[in-house]
């Protein structure tokens, strides 16, 4: 038996720190991995969820696992970004990369 | 607090302390490491939530793959090491922001669930193998589509043109 609370503060608490790494951080690649942290955080939710509301379909879990694999596209996608642009600025700062900032 | 509990509080302390260390540290190739911590200790946690399936997903992909990838494209752009090449002039606010999402999110937590237990029921392979494909094939089939697109769209992003 588990208090739904723990599951739930764990992953608000995960959240949280990803939302830090989003916004102190000016390294491409440390923005990205703290993007992941905050999708597992909110995977974690799912899970706990579905299996707290006894899901008949599984739907959490299934959702979790949809949300892995749109994860891994994004972090393959933003990956190859982020080496285009090395290439082209010899920079991943995200403050330095103003091209489409008006 | 039952045994299952105490083992989820272990997993989770972990957890943080190194998704924190990963949001602070000084050096990128210590933070990918930190990442691999953290992304293993959510793997614990799914198989205390008894969704062993997911569990192997997150290791075999998040610990085996992405951070593989993210390892790698350290290696191939600059990886600067120290505090001001890492951080940018916002963390006081990024830090406020963080403390408030946590708190907003803590007070539903607590005023929506504090009482609610569950008991994890254990889910076979079977099962979820089941769902994905009578009741969820559409979706499945939607991010297959998708993941090809990021396989190709990552291609021609990265390869070097051809004069």
């Amino acid at each position: 038996m588990i208090h739904l609370w723990l599951p739930l503060t764990f992953s608000a608490t995960l959240f949280a720190i990803g939302v830090y790494g989003v916004l102190a951080r000016r390294n491409a690649i440390m923005v990205l991995m703290s993007i992941e942290l905050m999708l597992n955080a909110v995977n974690v939710n799912l899970v706990a969820f579905s299996q707290a509301l006894r899901s008949a379909l599984l739907t959490g879990q299934v959702f979790a696992l949809f949300v892995i694999t749109v994860a891994a596209a994004e972090i393959g996608i933003g990956l190859a970004i982020v080496i285009l642009i090395y290439r082209n600025r010899e920079t991943v700062n995200v403050d330095e990369i103003n091209l489409l900032k008006w | 607090m039952t045994s299952h509990e105490v083992a989820f509080a272990v997993l989770a302390i972990v957890g943080l302390i190194s998704a924190l260390r990963m949001v602070t540290t000084k050096n990128m190739v210590h933070g990918a490491l930190f990442l691999v911590i953290t992304l293993a200790m959510v793997g614990g946690v799914y198989l205390l939530l008894a969704a062993e399936f997911v569990a192997w997903v997150q290791i075999v992909i998040y610990v085996g793959a992405i951070v593989v990838l993210l390892l790698f494209s350290l290696m191939l752009t600059r990886a600067p090491i120290g505090r001001e090449a890492l951080d940018n002039q916002q963390r006081g606010v990024a830090a406020v922001v963080a403390a408030g999402v946590l708190a907003g999110l803590l007070v539903i937590i607590q005023g929506a669930f504090s009482g609610t237990t569950f008991t994890a029921q254990p889910t076979r392979i079977a099962q979820v193998g089941y769902a994905i494909f009578r009741h969820f094939v559409a979706p499945f089939e939607v991010v297959s589509v998708l993941l090809l697109g990021a396989l190709i769209g990552a291609i021609a992003l990265a390869r070097r043109d051809e004069p």
